[in-house]
């Protein structure tokens, strides 16, 4: 199967060598996405860098620690309208402030991706809704969920008590919090997270 | 900083433990540029990267090199232990990846070896043809435009409408060739011999079936008439199940019995639909547990929206949502708080209302009944009368479509009735819904029921002498009436929904768009409403496996039906209707309408049986065994090729008034009638049937064969014994 990779020393390849870089993205692709000149990763540097065309270099081992605010990131047409897209890039920025270097931002499309394994998903997830990023989820993280979802809608009580419902479903300790195992236990039986949790890559124009 | 800190621990302690964290591309860099640069320019990331490894730069590429020499310094033992897992989740790089996999390989033996390679091959070819199918698949392209337009609940109801259609036509090339292929051609060629069904005297009256096309002058609206209801011309043809005479089919093996492969046929496509229902039913069911709080809130948001209007509307379907819920528990509090006398009060609402209801549908019931008696009173009338026309063509077509008018009619007023009574009966918001879906489902397969019924008691043997097990007086061939009863309801329902839209939906855009009117505005525009339009394409579908035993081809006339209400009901949700303001679960409601086809499959099945068991079926005797009124001329033929053909009657009456017919019988079977003193048939007998018979005095048949028959011909005239004869032709 022929895969598309990046060598940073001499560039783009098209031979069926082995690429560190491109596991995630291309395992399960067929051979005709293939042959049809899908190539996520070349297409992925062209997204990042007509964000700041100015800032982002055309050879990617020039300055690979460019990072890019989070306010360029969450202008994307796939994040705008997401309400967790400001705890998607803090998830995915080294520092938790927002800020993606391009790795970053291979890895945000990577595990949002339809390839990307169940665990991996489940795992970022919980850090996503984790708002107060103490490891847990917590009656105030679950609410400020709901809140983002309804926008002002809904009154605090009526979000307190969905939260309430939310904690006496999931939380199987019994210790007031959500851990990652229980977290894992709730979405396994949720049927729509995996086709919810991805986002639809628009191609660029300057491929 | 420190809260930072505290987060790259606990996720460093959850990296440490899921190998998979290794697999994304960023740690990757990592370890290419830890491996190829010097250390001064990745000194810093090592530091701020400490979520994947140690915070020392040693032990972090001590850590990744024993990470990637875990393939290599492996032993024995614990390389077995691997082979079991993926060689996907492993931590290795690809080179190592490559190399264990080809090592595994040539471990196996020759055998394995080839079965692991032949699996290798039929997983991409399988890979392959899925993305083949699914691009072939009916209608993709559109079902994709509604989706993203609608949402999934309108989805459900077009992909639910494909599978119909789908189902419908595999139906109908079951019994394409199964029974009708086998009779055309054994009609058309000379090599087979061709039994057909003899009436023995005693039974004569019995299988009497006059031919039913029009005598005299034919004005053209009754053409329409035919078309429209199934009567006249259309009864000779395939459509309907008394034109199927053929007893079996002698190929030079074996002996091909027709009635016994209509029966197969429809158990077959009965148990088809069964299969196809419960296997689309299993795939759907896997998602049951959808309705947990949990659901709701981490899996809600689709990452995929991209549209402003899109996010806007999940927004609000969202807390539609949370909002019925919440709803649900105040309820379910509410009655759990009820007093006794409260209760008691509730109790006797329901109960008075429930009888009300009761009251409404058997009023509907009675309605269809009287309607469809007197339409088959007033077609009796038509036809024992026919040369008179005392109903204008409108008028008689309405007669005929009675039955129809008046099911539609309940059909359209019952639900706003049972809209307005659930309001009292003071239920809880979900089950209001499901338990008024619950009345119109009852309503609409009812109806179909009184309608066989009043038929069936119609059909059924009066007080008086009944040789022969039914009211042989008003219906000849008692099946092909039905089989005209189901086409007409078929008919009408498509009629009825292409009238709906273009004579209701689309004014009401016009006027809701151009009308400022307070009226007009609090009406708003049509919103598509899932339930009545799936309870549609329901009933229209019970019709079809009802009547399909009856008319063979409506499976086909279904089809057709549905690939254009398909077309219908897009064009009228693009430029109609706006996005519901309730959403529509999908999942929990494909079960339901699944359930309610299953019923009406059921439903369907139970008619067969009984009409099947009860009446003497002419099955035995012949379908409805033809045979002309008047005095009938015998013809026999002696061929001397293995023909077998009846030449009693045939499956097509002729009636003509001109003098002259020529016909070349490449065509088959006619039985030709003239009312004319002279007659001149000339026949070209390419094929096999020919019944001729003439009224007159002088007759003359002459028959040019361009096979080399000898033949005879006997012409008894004015014979009054009307005994069909078969004439066996011999070697």
């Amino acid at each position: 199967m022929q895969k598309y990779f990046y060598r940073p020393s001499t560039g783009w390849h098209c031979r069926p060598i082995e690429s560190i870089y491109m596991y995630p993205l291309c395992t399960g692709l067929t051979h005709s996405q293939l042959m049809l000149g899908f190539s996520p990763f070349s297409r992925l540097h062209g997204r990042f860098r007509e964000l700041a065309p100015n800032l982002v270099p055309l050879d990617y081992t020039n300055n690979p620690d460019i990072t890019l605010t989070s306010c360029l990131i969450t202008a994307m047409p796939e994040l705008k309208e997401n309400p967790f897209r400001q705890r998607i890039v803090e998830t995915f920025s080294e520092d938790g402030s927002g800020d993606l270097s391009f790795s970053d931002f291979v890895d945000m499309f990577s595990i949002l991706s339809e390839m990307a394994p169940l665990d991996l998903k489940i795992t970022y997830a919980f850090k996503i809704y984790d708002f107060n990023m103490d490891g847990f989820l917590c009656e105030q993280d679950v609410e400020e969920v709901v809140h983002r979802l309804t926008g002002e809608e809904l009154k605090p009580e009526e979000r307190k008590l969905v939260s309430h419902r939310v904690m006496e479903e999931a939380d199987l300790d019994g210790d007031g919090k959500l851990s990652l195992t229980d977290f894992e236990n709730m979405i396994s039986k949720a049927p729509d997270f995996i086709s919810r949790f991805k986002l639809v890559s628009i191609p660029c124009e300057c491929q | 900083m420190d809260n930072v800190d505290g987060a790259f621990l606990s996720r460093r302690v959850v990296a440490v433990n899921n190998p998979l964290l290794d697999q994304l591309p960023s740690y990757q860099t990592l370890l290419y540029r830890r491996k190829s640069s010097g250390s001064s320019s990745t000194k810093r990331r090592r530091v701020s990267r400490g979520r994947y490894g140690s915070t020392s730069s040693g032990g972090g590429t001590q850590d990744v090199r024993g990470k990637c020499a875990y393939g290599r310094t492996q032993d024995g033992p614990s390389r077995s232990t691997t082979e079991h897992r993926l060689a996907r989740e492993l931590p290795l790089n690809m080179a190592e990846k490559r190399r264990h996999k080809l090592q595994l390989y040539r471990d196996l033996s020759g055998w394995k070896q080839w079965r692991s390679s032949a699996g290798h091959y039929l997983k991409r070819m399988r890979e392959e043809g899925s993305v083949v199918f699914s691009s072939m698949q009916l209608w993709r392209t559109d079902i994709h435009l509604i989706e993203g337009m609608f949402g999934t609940g309108i989805l459900s109801y077009f992909s639910f409408l494909r599978f119909l259609v789908l189902l419908n036509f595999m139906m109908f090339l079951l019994i394409f060739s199964f029974v009708i292929l086998p009779v055309i051609v054994a009609k058309r060629t000379l090599f087979l011999t061709v039994y057909v069904f003899v009436c023995m005297c005693s039974e004569i009256e019995c299988s009497v079936y006059p031919p039913r096309s029009r005598q005299g002058l034919v004005v053209f609206h009754q053409y329409i008439t035919d078309l429209l209801s199934g009567t006249g011309f259309l009864e000779q043809t395939y459509l309907f199940y008394g034109s199927y005479m053929v007893e079996s089919i002698q190929f030079p093996s074996f002996s091909y019995s027709v009635p016994i492969a209509y029966l197969l046929c429809t158990i077959a496509y009965l148990l088809l639909s069964l299969l196809w229902i419960v296997k689309r039913y299993s795939s759907v069911c896997s998602v049951c547990v959808s309705d947990s709080f949990c659901n709701k809130i981490f899996a809600a948001w689709d990452c995929c929206i991209t549209n402003e209007n899109a996010a806007r509307l999940k927004h609000k379907s969202l807390l539609y949502e949370l909002k019925t819920d919440l709803e649900e528990e105040r309820i379910r509090q509410k009655i759990a708080e009820r007093s006794r006398q409260e209760k008691c009060r509730i109790y006797t609402l329901r109960f008075t209302l429930n009888l009300f209801v009761i009251c409404v549908l058997a009023a509907c019931f009675y309605a269809i009944y009287i309607a469809t008696i007197f339409s088959q009173q007033i077609q009796a009338q038509v036809k024992c009368t026919c040369a008179s026309q005392q109903y204008t063509f409108i008028v008689a077509l309405i007669f005929e479509y009675l039955p129809s008018i008046v099911i539609t009619m309940a059909n359209f007023i019952t639900p706003i009735i049972f809209t307005i009574i659930i309001s009292f009966e003071d239920y809880s918001p979900a089950f209001e819904i499901r338990f008024t879906l619950l009345r119109c489902v009852f309503m609409r397969l009812a109806s179909i029921g009184v309608l066989l019924f009043s038929l069936w008691s119609q059909i059924r043997c009066p007080e008086t002498d009944c040789p022969c097990g039914y009211n042989k007086k008003l219906y000849p061939c008692w099946e092909t009436h039905v089989g005209q009863e189901m086409y007409k309801l078929l008919i009408f329902d498509f009629l009825i929904i292409g009238a709906v839209t273009l004579f209701v939906e689309f004014p009401r855009k016009i006027l809701v768009n151009h009308c400022d009117y307070a009226l007009v505005k609090w009406l708003g525009q049509q919103e598509f409403a899932i339930p009545h339009n799936v309870l549609e394409i329901i009933y229209g579908q019970t019709i079809c496996w009802i009547g399909a035993f009856y008319c063979p081809l409506l499976p086909a006339i279904n089809t057709i039906k549905y690939y254009l209400v398909f077309y219908i009901k897009k064009v009228t949700l693009v430029n109609n209707c706006r996005p519901a303001s309730r959403p529509f679960r999908a999942s929990s409601s494909t079960f339901f309408f699944l359930a309610v086809l299953l019923i009406g499959l059921v439903l369907a099945t139970v008619p067969i049986i009984v009409m099947s068991n009860t009446h003497t079926h002419t099955l035995s005797t012949g379908y409805c065994a033809h045979y002309s009124e008047h005095d009938s001329v015998s013809n026999t033929h002696t061929h001397t090729h293995t023909h077998t053909h009846t030449l009693s009657t045939g499956y097509c009456a002729h009636y003509s008034n001109t003098h002259t017919h020529t016909h070349t019988l490449s065509t088959g079977y006619c039985a030709h009638y003239s009312e004319h003193d002279s007659v001149s048939n000339t026949h070209t007998l390419s094929t096999v049937y020919c019944a001729h018979y003439s009224e007159h005095d002088s007759v003359s048949n002459t028959h040019t064969h361009t096979h080399t028959h000898t033949h005879t011909h006997t012409h008894t005239h004015r014979v009054l014994a009307t005994v069909p004869i078969i004439v066996s032709m011999t070697q």
